[in-house]
Protein backbone atom coordinates (compact mmCIF):
# COMPACT_ATOMS: atom_id res chain seq x y z
CA UNK A 1 0.00 0.00 0.00
CA UNK A 2 1.29 3.39 -0.87
CA UNK A 3 1.78 5.87 1.86
CA UNK A 4 -0.63 8.60 1.83
CA UNK A 5 0.46 12.30 2.42
CA UNK A 6 -2.31 14.56 2.40
CA UNK A 7 -1.66 18.80 2.90
CA UNK A 8 -6.16 19.95 3.31
CA UNK A 9 -8.26 22.18 5.15
CA UNK A 10 -10.41 19.62 6.08
CA UNK A 11 -10.54 18.04 9.50
CA UNK A 12 -9.18 14.25 9.58
CA UNK A 13 -10.47 11.05 11.49
CA UNK A 14 -8.05 9.37 13.77
CA UNK A 15 -10.45 6.21 13.80
CA UNK A 16 -9.99 6.13 9.65
CA UNK A 17 -6.38 7.16 9.30
CA UNK A 18 -5.71 4.08 12.15
CA UNK A 19 -8.01 1.87 10.05
CA UNK A 20 -6.25 2.58 6.70
CA UNK A 21 -2.82 1.44 8.33
CA UNK A 22 -4.61 -1.57 9.81
CA UNK A 23 -6.21 -2.49 6.75
CA UNK A 24 -4.52 -5.67 4.90
CA UNK A 25 -1.94 -5.49 6.88
CA UNK A 26 -0.37 -8.78 8.77
CA UNK A 27 3.21 -8.19 8.88
CA UNK A 28 2.89 -4.70 11.14
CA UNK A 29 3.98 -5.36 14.84
CA UNK A 30 3.42 -1.52 15.62
CA UNK A 31 2.20 1.14 14.96
CA UNK A 32 2.86 4.83 16.61
CA UNK A 33 0.83 7.95 15.97
CA UNK A 34 1.20 11.54 16.44
CA UNK A 35 -1.28 14.76 15.93
CA UNK A 36 -0.88 18.08 16.77
CA UNK A 37 -3.75 20.46 18.06
CA UNK A 38 -4.04 24.06 18.56
CA UNK A 39 -3.42 25.18 22.26
CA UNK A 40 -4.95 28.21 23.79
CA UNK A 41 -2.16 30.07 25.32
CA UNK A 42 1.50 30.27 23.16
CA UNK A 43 4.82 32.47 23.37
CA UNK A 44 2.85 34.64 26.04
CA UNK A 45 -0.81 35.32 24.43
CA UNK A 46 -3.79 34.13 25.04
CA UNK A 47 -4.57 32.39 21.86
CA UNK A 48 -8.11 32.30 20.06
CA UNK A 49 -7.17 30.65 16.96
CA UNK A 50 -4.64 30.62 14.17
CA UNK A 51 -4.32 30.65 10.05
CA UNK A 52 -1.65 28.06 8.92
CA UNK A 53 -0.38 29.37 5.62
CA UNK A 54 2.10 27.00 3.66
CA UNK A 55 4.06 27.28 0.34
CA UNK A 56 1.28 24.77 -2.10
CA UNK A 57 4.09 23.71 -4.71
CA UNK A 58 6.48 22.68 -2.29
CA UNK A 59 4.64 21.29 1.17
CA UNK A 60 3.84 18.02 -0.29
CA UNK A 61 7.31 17.69 -1.68
CA UNK A 62 9.13 18.88 1.33
CA UNK A 63 6.91 16.38 3.43
CA UNK A 64 7.75 13.67 0.76
CA UNK A 65 11.79 13.90 1.47
CA UNK A 66 10.89 13.88 5.29
CA UNK A 67 9.53 10.33 4.88
CA UNK A 68 11.88 9.10 2.60
CA UNK A 69 14.65 10.24 4.72
CA UNK A 70 12.85 8.00 7.53
CA UNK A 71 12.15 4.99 5.69
CA UNK A 72 15.55 4.85 4.70
CA UNK A 73 16.50 5.13 7.92
CA UNK A 74 14.50 2.67 10.17
CA UNK A 75 12.78 -0.43 8.40
CA UNK A 76 9.24 1.15 8.37
CA UNK A 77 6.28 0.17 6.47
CA UNK A 78 3.43 2.19 6.20
CA UNK A 79 3.37 5.84 6.72
CA UNK A 80 0.16 8.71 7.23
CA UNK A 81 0.74 12.04 7.06
CA UNK A 82 -2.12 14.70 6.94
CA UNK A 83 -1.58 18.54 7.61
CA UNK A 84 -3.74 20.82 7.97
CA UNK A 85 -3.70 24.61 6.59
CA UNK A 86 -6.31 27.60 6.91
CA UNK A 87 -8.29 28.64 9.08
CA UNK A 88 -8.21 26.74 12.65
CA UNK A 89 -9.21 26.71 15.86
CA UNK A 90 -8.91 26.32 19.71
CA UNK A 91 -8.38 22.05 20.20
CA UNK A 92 -8.87 21.62 16.20
CA UNK A 93 -6.90 19.29 15.24
CA UNK A 94 -3.37 20.29 13.39
CA UNK A 95 -1.28 17.10 11.92
CA UNK A 96 -1.61 13.65 12.04
CA UNK A 97 1.39 11.07 11.47
CA UNK A 98 1.22 7.40 11.47
CA UNK A 99 3.66 5.11 10.91
CA UNK A 100 4.02 1.31 11.33
CA UNK A 101 6.39 -1.25 11.45
CA UNK A 102 7.03 -4.99 12.30
CA UNK A 103 8.71 -3.74 15.97
CA UNK A 104 8.22 -0.45 18.31
CA UNK A 105 11.21 0.89 18.01
CA UNK A 106 11.55 1.72 14.35
CA UNK A 107 7.79 2.98 14.54
CA UNK A 108 8.66 5.54 17.89
CA UNK A 109 11.56 7.19 16.50
CA UNK A 110 10.62 7.35 12.61
CA UNK A 111 7.36 9.01 13.70
CA UNK A 112 8.91 11.10 16.09
CA UNK A 113 11.99 11.58 13.76
CA UNK A 114 9.15 13.09 10.88
CA UNK A 115 7.42 15.51 13.30
CA UNK A 116 11.45 16.98 13.97
CA UNK A 117 11.79 17.33 10.55
CA UNK A 118 8.38 18.95 9.59
CA UNK A 119 8.60 21.00 12.33
CA UNK A 120 11.99 22.74 10.72
CA UNK A 121 11.75 21.86 6.76
CA UNK A 122 8.59 21.63 5.87
CA UNK A 123 7.11 25.20 4.91
CA UNK A 124 4.03 26.38 7.17
CA UNK A 125 3.75 29.28 9.06
CA UNK A 126 1.51 29.71 11.66
CA UNK A 127 -0.53 33.07 12.20
CA UNK A 128 -2.00 33.58 15.45
CA UNK A 129 -5.23 35.37 16.57
CA UNK A 130 -4.81 36.32 20.20
CA UNK A 131 -6.37 39.06 21.95
CA UNK A 132 -3.39 41.40 21.66
CA UNK A 133 -4.33 41.15 18.07
CA UNK A 134 -2.64 38.37 15.14
CA UNK A 135 0.95 37.75 15.99
CA UNK A 136 3.25 35.48 13.64
CA UNK A 137 4.56 32.51 15.42
CA UNK A 138 8.17 32.52 15.66
CA UNK A 139 10.04 29.47 15.20
CA UNK A 140 11.88 28.02 18.60
CA UNK A 141 15.38 26.72 19.31
CA UNK A 142 14.07 23.98 20.58
CA UNK A 143 12.36 22.69 17.61
CA UNK A 144 16.04 23.08 15.87
CA UNK A 145 17.96 21.29 18.75
CA UNK A 146 15.09 18.19 18.13
CA UNK A 147 15.89 17.57 14.79
CA UNK A 148 20.07 18.34 15.22
CA UNK A 149 20.07 15.18 17.37
CA UNK A 150 18.97 12.74 14.74
CA UNK A 151 22.20 13.64 12.67
CA UNK B 1 14.23 35.82 -15.94
CA UNK B 2 13.67 34.68 -11.87
CA UNK B 3 10.07 33.99 -10.32
CA UNK B 4 11.04 35.32 -6.56
CA UNK B 5 7.90 34.25 -4.53
CA UNK B 6 7.71 35.60 -0.25
CA UNK B 7 5.69 34.02 2.50
CA UNK B 8 4.10 34.56 5.65
CA UNK B 9 5.76 37.78 7.47
CA UNK B 10 8.03 38.93 5.29
CA UNK B 11 4.83 38.47 2.18
CA UNK B 12 3.40 40.87 4.59
CA UNK B 13 6.24 43.39 5.07
CA UNK B 14 7.36 43.85 1.41
CA UNK B 15 3.62 44.14 0.30
CA UNK B 16 4.43 41.78 -2.28
CA UNK B 17 3.73 38.28 -2.80
CA UNK B 18 5.32 37.34 -6.38
CA UNK B 19 7.60 39.25 -8.81
CA UNK B 20 9.68 38.69 -11.91
CA UNK B 21 13.62 39.35 -11.48
CA UNK B 22 15.57 39.92 -15.20
CA UNK B 23 19.25 39.05 -14.09
CA UNK B 24 21.97 37.20 -15.69
CA UNK B 25 21.90 34.03 -14.84
CA UNK B 26 23.41 31.42 -13.23
CA UNK B 27 24.09 33.35 -10.26
CA UNK B 28 23.69 33.23 -6.72
CA UNK B 29 21.41 33.17 -4.14
CA UNK B 30 23.08 36.05 -2.46
CA UNK B 31 23.19 37.89 -6.04
CA UNK B 32 19.21 37.67 -6.24
CA UNK B 33 18.76 39.70 -2.75
CA UNK B 34 21.00 42.03 -4.55
CA UNK B 35 19.08 42.84 -7.17
CA UNK B 36 16.38 42.95 -5.24
CA UNK B 37 17.35 44.97 -2.78
CA UNK B 38 19.33 47.37 -5.62
CA UNK B 39 15.27 47.77 -7.30
CA UNK B 40 14.26 48.14 -3.89
CA UNK B 41 15.82 49.84 -1.34
CA UNK B 42 13.37 50.13 1.40
CA UNK B 43 13.44 46.01 1.50
CA UNK B 44 17.05 46.71 2.73
CA UNK B 45 15.34 47.21 6.67
CA UNK B 46 13.42 44.02 5.97
CA UNK B 47 15.41 41.61 4.68
CA UNK B 48 18.60 41.93 6.04
CA UNK B 49 19.96 41.50 9.89
CA UNK B 50 17.29 38.64 9.99
CA UNK B 51 17.36 34.53 9.20
CA UNK B 52 15.42 33.83 6.15
CA UNK B 53 15.44 30.65 4.61
CA UNK B 54 15.05 30.07 0.68
CA UNK B 55 14.20 27.63 -2.17
CA UNK B 56 14.89 27.18 -5.37
CA UNK B 57 12.36 25.19 -7.50
CA UNK B 58 10.82 24.20 -3.93
CA UNK B 59 13.91 22.13 -2.52
CA UNK B 60 15.34 24.24 0.77
CA UNK B 61 19.04 25.38 -0.75
CA UNK B 62 21.50 27.09 1.34
CA UNK B 63 22.57 30.69 0.89
CA UNK B 64 25.62 29.86 -1.53
CA UNK B 65 22.83 27.76 -4.31
CA UNK B 66 23.32 28.44 -7.53
CA UNK B 67 20.09 30.18 -9.47
CA UNK B 68 19.87 29.25 -13.08
CA UNK B 69 17.25 30.96 -15.93
CA UNK B 70 13.39 30.14 -15.18
CA UNK B 71 13.86 29.18 -11.25
CA UNK B 72 11.58 29.67 -8.79
CA UNK B 73 13.03 31.35 -5.61
CA UNK B 74 11.13 31.23 -2.48
CA UNK B 75 12.08 33.61 0.26
CA UNK B 76 10.64 33.31 3.78
CA UNK B 77 11.13 32.86 7.54
CA UNK B 78 11.85 29.82 9.43
CA UNK B 79 8.81 27.44 9.28
CA UNK B 80 6.34 27.32 12.19
CA UNK B 81 4.28 23.96 11.06
CA UNK B 82 3.44 20.91 13.40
Amino acid sequence: MADLINVQEADFNIQDEYDAMRAANQEDGAIVFFTGLVRDFNQGNDVTGLFLEHYPAMTEKALEKIVQQAKDRWPINRVRLVHRVGQLYLADQIVFVAVSSQHREAAFDGCRFIMDYLKNQAPFWKKETTTKGDVWVEALEKDQIAMEKWS
Amino acid sequence: MVQVLFFAQLREQLKTDQLQLDLATPCTLGDVQTKLLELNPHWENIMQGRTLLAAINQDMVSSDAIVNNNDEVAFFPPVTGG
